[in-house]
């Protein structure tokens, strides 16, 4: 029984038939008029949302470093308390990441409203209003929120496995905090940070949510232009087909930049 | 002298950042019990807000609906995945390298990809169904989209994590004890339900736990494919876009507290296991 092949039969008819083929239609859609006929045009016609490309990807792109410099921190000092706080810390971290997050988004809507909490908070003061939400900064500030234990939870994963022998040595040896950084912990910690840069970088350059409740209208985001052409006005699905191909692309690419191995260790490591 | 420095640094740094992570969510809270709408101004103490909330028939009907399809999918996905996972063990090297590059497409994939893609496939066999009725004279249900596209849509992101649990221990298993068993008088299937099952059963359990959580949780792909159907978070989102709503707050604060139970009766549970092995 446990030689038997075909008992993965099942699952590869399924895979196929419904992750494979799927992919499969993706692509036939953006290279096809409404009419079936082969065409190039939806992919020409995505240079008009070149912008909306470049936005997603910087702002994406910025919050996944936010992230990797506030969990690293964060993901070093977890690794070297006591094993009995470590389990208390490490479920401080996941559990924010359980609640759904379209509450913890809807949660900075009323925190970052023109007479929301915050200014209300800093008008104490004398200081503001600000005009915080419907912001650029805002939507980055959704994606580090929301992402962030993604990345603190790899690293942390990472950097258990680090002696601290190995740490000391570097000291012992004349390493002053940059060099025991740059030649010791970063290194080693790579695994983790590759995995923590794709699981922070791929929801955040593919979100709609985001944007749309902390971005306002003009913070269009790849996401919000895939959503509108399946099912808001749009309704354009060869359009939107190619917009997918060319996001999967991306993702891809980023993904391949950041090194496999370390991922699948970590998704493991993750879930 | 420096080292208490570092240490109070480090505790500042860590209490902001995990105010960052719960400020919003106790704000959420503090706001569930707020006599007015505001989201801003707390006005007076009320528990009406939970009492409309478990009088929702929209967000109860939801919930149902969401435990309903995680249930299926989680027990389905958490079968044919683990056979499969026994299944691609038995391969060769080769095409275990197939399987798996397949299987982490949904994984790596964005989620609205993988939404958008099933939902085209969905309107594709939606169309068939509509050409098959029209020419063939067959009288299949026209409306695919509701609760078979979402059954199919969360058992498919579900599987892969079930064998990317379940494969690792079957890995670790040591072939021997299978084989002795074997030897000693059971017949393959006996020794897979007596000796191999077990091993694998902590594995299997958490594969069917995380399942379960995915698909609750998961609101982008059944977005794309549930077609009018609505599943709690689906309700949620619709909410969120009514924007005054403070049953929503409420809604947190219930979630909230069921996850922490969940945690930490989890927690409890593997301290227990781990100091029982010690």
């Amino acid at each position: 029984m446990l030689k038997n092949k075909s008992l993965a039969f099942p699952y590869v008819v399924w895979m196929t038939v419904f992750i494979a083929v799927p992919l499969l239609i993706v692509v036939y859609f953006a290279f096809t008029n409404k009419s079936g006929a082969f065409t190039l045009e939806n992919i020409t016609a995505l240079g008009d949302y070149s912008t909306v490309f470049v936005r997603s990807l910087l702002l994406a792109a910025i919050a996944t470093v936010i992230c990797l410099v506030l969990a690293f921190p964060v993901g070093y000092w977890l690794s070297r308390l006591p094993v009995s706080s470590q389990r208390m810390m490490q479920m401080l971290v996941i559990l924010p990441m359980w609640m759904n997050f379209l509450l913890r988004t809807y949660a900075w809507m009323s925190l970052l409203e023109n007479n929301g909490l915050i200014n209300r908070f800093l008008g104490l003061f004398g200081i503001g209003p600000f005009e915080m939400i419907n912001t650029q900064g805002a939507v980055v500030l959704g994606m580090v929120y929301n992402y962030l234990p993604y990345m603190i939870l790899p690293l942390y994963t990472a950097m258990v496995k680090i002696d601290a022998s190995v740490i000391e040595a570097a000291q012992d040896l004349g390493a002053d905090v940059f060099r025991v950084l740059g030649r010791v912990l970063i290194p080693l910690a790579m695994p983790g940070i590759a995995t923590g840069i794709t699981m922070v970088f791929v929801p955040s350059v593919s979100t709609f949510i985001i944007s749309r409740m902390l971005g306002g209208g003009d913070t269009m985001l790849v996401g919000d232009l895939i959503e509108l052409q399946f099912l808001g006005n749009s309704y354009n699905y060869n359009l939107g087909s190619a917009m997918s191909l060319v996001l999967m692309v991306i993702v891809l690419l980023c993904m391949s930049l950041t090194n496999t191995s370390g991922n699948k260790d970590g998704v493991e490591g993750v879930v | 002298m420096k080292q208490s420095h570092l240490r109070a640094l480090q505790r500042v740094y860590l209490v902001l950042l995990f105010s960052f992570m719960y400020v919003p969510i106790a704000v959420m809270a503090v706001f569930s019990f707020n006599e007015s709408k505001s989201r801003t101004l707390f006005t007076g103490f009320t528990f009406k807000w939970y009492e409309s909330l478990f009088h929702n028939e929209m967000i109860l009907s939801a919930l149902g609906l969401s435990l309903v399809v995680a249930f299926i999918a989680a027990a389905f996905a958490t079968v044919v995945g683990t056979a499969a996972a026994i299944g691609i063990n038995a391969m060769g090297k080769r095409s275990q390298a197939v399987i798996n590059n397949v299987s982490y497409m949904p994984v790596v994939n964005p989620e609205i990809i993988t939404g958008v893609s099933l939902m085209l496939l969905f309107v594709v066999a939606k169309d068939g169904i509509a050409w098959a009725n029209d020419t063939l004279g067959w009288s299949l249900p026209d409306n695919i989209f509701g609760l078979p596209t979402l059954l199919i849509a969360h058992i498919s992101f579900c599987l892969p994590y079930v064998i990317f649990n379940v494969s690792p221990k079957l890995r670790q298993l040591d072939i021997r004890v299978y084989e002795a068993a074997l030897d000693l008088g059971c017949n393959p299937r006996q020794a897979f339900f007596k000796v191999v099952l077990p091993e694998l059963a902590p594995a299997i359990l958490s594969a069917f736990l995380i399942c379960l959580t995915y698909s609750i949780d998961d609101f982008l792909i059944s977005y794309f494919t549930s077609g009018t159907t609505q599943t709690l978070p689906i309700v949620i989102y619709s909410m969120t876009r009514k924007k005054v709503s403070p049953e929503i707050n409420a809604l947190s604060t219930v979630m909230f507290l069921v996850i922490l139970a969940i945690i930490l009766f989890y927690n409890y549970l593997d301290g227990r296991r781990e100091r029982r092995k010690a």
